[in-house]
């Protein structure tokens, strides 16, 4: 238990913050997911061919290409995409994105693939004379959209996004290739610096476990907030 | 855009992706066994019984597979009492290691697929069943059985994709699997974009013919 | 199409404010901090080691700043000509494999490498030179190798991906054998103690510093490895249009040996003098 101290000689301290960086991660991945979802899940319900083609290549792969994979094409080639668009613009200088804002960009454009369709389903599934009848009332698109459609499509998107948070969490821990300190990578250099790898990565399982077991309980009280008058 | 290394580094990619397909072909064989095992036990009427099960699919669903496999291959490696029995003879090989975690895992999530199956039963068929004098253990293994296991195609197709790139992880102990081959590939040549179109696509061709044959199963035992 | 340039030019414009921008009057080195006695962290997580302490002192020579940059191993290259640092220190070998992609400046330490096992393998005992060198082998050198290709026939040889040591190993001249690739030599180490791993390969320097600190029996085995495969010994790896920091370095080097320091650095962290 002294491993897990506070201070100079225990990992409770290092750990601590490796926790609240997953959660940071994960909280800024599954907004960065939510404005591609913004983007992409009209792109999937419109009628234009080659808008819907787009908008279908986005989600089958992403979550058909293995997310290591998707990390390594950021961790690679992430900077290097940056700073040759900058180059259109004339910036020549080294853009550093540090290992956070990659390491959340990759998870949430892989979020952003599940809660897309998580989002084109709920509103294919809102009855559509939800639709009629916001034309009926005159509404114009901005009203229609984000006072009838957003709620409805909110109460029956919850159930699922919290499935997506749930992966979007687990998936930090694969960003530990890239030397970002969360979880996993801290617990990877505690069991390698005290040679306890049982330990420490047991210890990683519970705190995940923690963060699944919080996150349940905060989202289902989400659930019941957006289900009143229902 | 690279084309020539895209040419040469396919088949190293396709051979690799063999490797893959059997990670993914055994561990899902024995994953379903674990799965149907805890999704019978979720059933149970005994308290203990059914918390214990529930316990088992909590912990490998809420906690990220990459760990799960690190526990197994690192940690469980480092009891010095485990290596001088005989099941060091399978936890010292990384690739069962990671076939015992991969088959937990997917055990898991097999699991909480069936118990929904089972439970969504309607209950008269099984009544049906019972008027006409079938015996329990019949009406289980011929009727409850081979339904939960239709109803259950659609959601266990998604978990045979999951569990594909679920593979992938074995590439962090040490096994050249196909993304394993893929990222040593990426970091001799500095051509991330390349790789990841190559081997992404082999990806999206075992994901593609997965889907379709989930489909092709799914209307070959529909109830219509 | 002006509306899609402003918004582009402004998320490029936000993501500059969450990173930041490189500032020129420092050098940046980039090390693995996980190759004692090359590169490692104490406790409290600093950079430490051989290259750390030399990195210091040729910065000085140089006359600029030194920041030291942690990086894995097998990021390292691509890191540098992403320009995330301007040199790597990280007990990197000069090969002509590494000089498509990278210059090197003039090799400041030798690397030996040797095969390690646990005490009571049956490789122990093997019957070879002390040493054999691979730029032109002679007849004990491939003597030797021949000894080696017998002893790992069939074995589990273990060493850390990307480097020379993978290298050798795939060469075909120690044969068929069962390779293992980890991320870093401490998996590598790990491996070998618990016996998932036969044989290991890498500095022996490396070997010799986990027996100290983990006390472990892990045994030197076979010839010590240079050349050839095993390249040139370790020098600085600076990018390829870096001419001038290039000139800096192979300066501050010749410096750093006449005065001594490269020996004395060398003697404190390997126990002899690794220097070139």
């Amino acid at each position: 238990m002294e491993l897990l101290a506070f201070g100079k000689t225990g990992w409770g301290d290092e750990l601590l913050i490796a926790t609240l960086m997953t959660i940071a991660v994960s909280i800024t991945a599954m907004i960065i997911g939510f404005f591609f979802a913004l983007i992409f899940t009209p792109l999937k319900l419109s009628k234009n061919k080659f808008l819907n083609f787009i908008g279908n290549s986005y989600t089958t792969v992403i979550r058909g290409v293995p997310e290591l994979l998707v990390i390594y094409l950021f961790f690679f080639g992430g900077t290097g995409a940056v700073m040759y668009v900058a180059s259109i613009f004339g910036y020549n200088e080294y853009i550093e994105i540090n290992a956070f804002v990659t390491g959340a960009f990759a998870i949430g454009i892989i979020s952003g693939a599940y809660s897309t369709e998580v989002f084109r389903g709920a509103i294919q599934s809102i009855d559509k004379g939800q639709f009629e009848a916001a034309n009926v009332l005159g509404l114009n698109k901005f009203g229609k959209f984000f006072k009838i459609i957003l709620p409805q499509t909110l109460r029956l998107a919850i159930p699922n996004l919290s499935n997506v948070w749930q992966i979007t969490l687990k998936d930090t821990s694969l960003i530990s290739v890239t030397g970002l300190v969360e979880i996993m990578r801290q617990s990877y250099i505690a069991a390698g610096s005290t040679r306890d790898p049982l330990f420490f990565y047991s210890f990683a399982a519970v705190l995940y476990l923690l963060l699944t077991f919080v996150s349940m309980k905060l989202i289902n009280r989400l659930e019941v907030k957006y289900s009143r008058g229902y | 855009m690279d084309l020539e290394l895209m040419i040469n580094s396919f088949p190293k990619l396709l051979s690799a992706a063999l490797i893959t397909l059997k990670l993914l072909s055994v561990s899902l064989i024995i994953g379903l066994f674990i799965g149907l095992f805890f999704a019978i036990l979720r059933l149970n009427k005994n308290i203990f019984i059914n918390k214990f099960a529930y316990g088992y699919s909590y912990i490998f669903r809420g906690t990220p597979l990459l760990v799960q496999i690190f526990i197994i291959y690192f940690g469980l490696g480092q009891i010095e009492y485990l290596r001088s029995t005989v099941l060091w003879v399978i936890l010292k090989e990384p690739y069962w290691c990671a076939i015992i975690a991969f088959a937990l895992n997917t055990g898991a999530y097999t699991s909480e697929i069936l118990r929904s199956a089972f439970q969504t039963i309607k209950s008269g068929i099984i009544e049906a069943g019972k008027s006409l004098g079938i015996s329990n253990k019949v009406i289980f293994y011929k009727i409850q059985i081979p339904i939960a296991i239709r109803q259950s195609l659609p959601a266990y197709g998604n978990e045979i994709i999951l569990m594909m790139k679920g593979t992938s992880l074995a590439s962090t102990v040490t096994i050249m699997d196909l993304t394993g081959v893929a990222k040593y590939i990426i970091s001799t040549t500095f051509k991330p974009v390349e790789v990841f179109i190559v081997a992404g696509s082999i990806y999206l061709f075992m994901t593609f013919i997965i889907h379709n044959l989930i489909k092709f199963l799914e209307k070959k035992y529909s109830f219509n | 199409m002006n509306i899609i340039k402003k918004t582009i030019f402004s998320v490029l414009a936000s993501l500059l404010i969450i990173g930041n921008v490189n500032a020129s009057d420092k050098i940046k080195i980039g090390t693995e901090g996980a190759y004692p006695p090359w590169n490692s962290k104490d406790a409290s997580g600093k950079l430490i080691g051989f290259e750390v302490e030399l990195a210091y002192t040729l910065c000085r020579y140089i006359g600029k700043q030194c920041v030291i940059v942690e990086q894995d191993w097998d990021g390292m290259i691509p890191a540098l000509i992403m320009r995330k640092f301007d040199a790597i220190m990280a007990g990197m070998s000069i090969t002509d494999e590494r000089k498509k992609a990278i210059s090197f400046s003039q090799g400041y330490a030798d690397e030996v490498a040797s095969l390690a096992v646990m005490k009571g393998s049956d490789l122990e005992g093997m019957k070879t030179p002390a040493g054999i060198g691979l730029s032109s082998p002679n007849s004990d050198a491939k003597k030797a190798l021949k000894t080696i290709t017998a002893a790992l026939a069939g074995k589990t040889v273990c060493t850390q991906t990307g480097t020379i040591h993978q290298n050798f190993l795939e060469s075909g001249d120690v044969g068929k054998i069962n390779l293992r690739t980890y991320k870093t030599q401490d998996e590598v180490n790990l491996d070998l103690a618990s016996g998932r791993c036969d044989v290991a390969l890498a500095a022996a320097v490396a070997f010799s510093d986990y027996a100290e600190k983990s006390g472990k029996p892990v045994v030197l085995v076979g010839p010590t490895f240079s050349g050839g495969a095993f390249g040139n010994g370790v020098g600085v790896g600076i990018r390829q249009d870096d001419t001038e920091l290039l000139r800096a370095f192979n300066k501050a080097i010749d410096k750093a040996r006449k005065n001594g320091d490269i020996s004395r650095i060398a003697t404190k962290w390997f126990g002899f003098d690794a220097s070139m």
